[in-house]
């Protein structure tokens, strides 16, 4: 995999943080000329996957959130989101829409929905206890397809 | 983020502003909530023409409003979303539980 740019961060897994990690994201790919629609698609992308690690994988206790982004050739934007929180035990479980672990957070049970609308490609590695790594790809210069409604 | 209660139309609007992520919603909810429960209004307006940023947070705020007022009878509604909240909104499928007025230009 030829990298053509890289930017790595960890930081602890607080909600303040969620607006952190999407203005990295941004400010990653402006020089990758995104239109808005693919800035404001990745930024989603990016804030649902560090919210899931503070809420689900972390339950709101301390710990390090890690993001990796890289321009690979071809505009290819790659994501890589991990936690050391609780893991998912169950993946497809988790990745039904509408289905939520923290109902009393007012989570819609929706970012991994959204995380899939917004990519080409989506890979979780998860397993209980050992925390989460998320991998996505998006590839800029596409008409991406509106959702159906 | 301003609250306006119109006592005639039984109508609390809320302009909403900024991003709308995990960590403002927890805060949103709470200052939101209270002035539901002190007016018991018919309608809930969500207005969205400044709100610059919305993931599922943002829906699950909407779902929660929802969850509070339908035992109450009331209503929502959401004005003013940006074309590209408007494709979050329909991707969650928020037309179901609200009314979504005209989208304005992103």
């Amino acid at each position: 995999m030829k990298i053509q740019n890289e930017f790595r961060c960890v930081f602890p897994a607080v909600s303040a943080n969620e607006a952190l990690a999407r203005a990295a994201l941004s400010a990653f790919l402006i020089p990758s000329d995104p239109t808005a629609q693919e800035l404001a698609d990745l930024r989603t992308v990016i804030s649902e996957a560090v919210t899931n690690a503070i809420v689900h994988g972390y339950r709101n206790s301390s710990g390090d959130v890690a993001i990796c982004l890289r321009m690979l050739p071809d505009r290819v934007l790659y994501i890589r989101v991990s936690d050391k929180g609780c893991g998912i035990p169950d993946i497809e479980q988790a990745m039904t829409p509408l289905y939520t672990s923290a109902p009393e957070e007012e989570r819609a049970g929706l970012g991994f929905a959204i995380m899939q609308e917004f990519t080409d490609s989506l890979h979780v590695r998860s397993s209980a206890g050992n925390g989460t790594v998320l991998t996505m790809r998006r590839k800029l210069g596409q008409i991406h397809a509106e959702p159906e409604s | 983020m301003k609250l306006h209660y119109d006592a005639d139309k039984r109508e609390l609007l809320v302009l909403l502003d900024g991003e709308l992520d995990h960590h403002r919603s927890a805060l949103l909810r709470n200052e939101i909530d209270t002035a539901v429960y002190m007016h018991m209004p018919a309608v809930l307006i969500l207005d969205f023409h400044d709100v610059t940023f919305m993931d599922s947070s943002g829906i699950g705020l909407i779902m929660g409003r929802y969850k509070i007022l339908q035992p109450m009878g009331g209503e929502i509604q959401i004005q003013n979303p940006s074309a590209y909240i408007g494709r979050v909104l329909r991707l969650a499928g928020m037309e179901r539980l609200a009314k979504i007025s005209e989208e304005v230009s992103a």
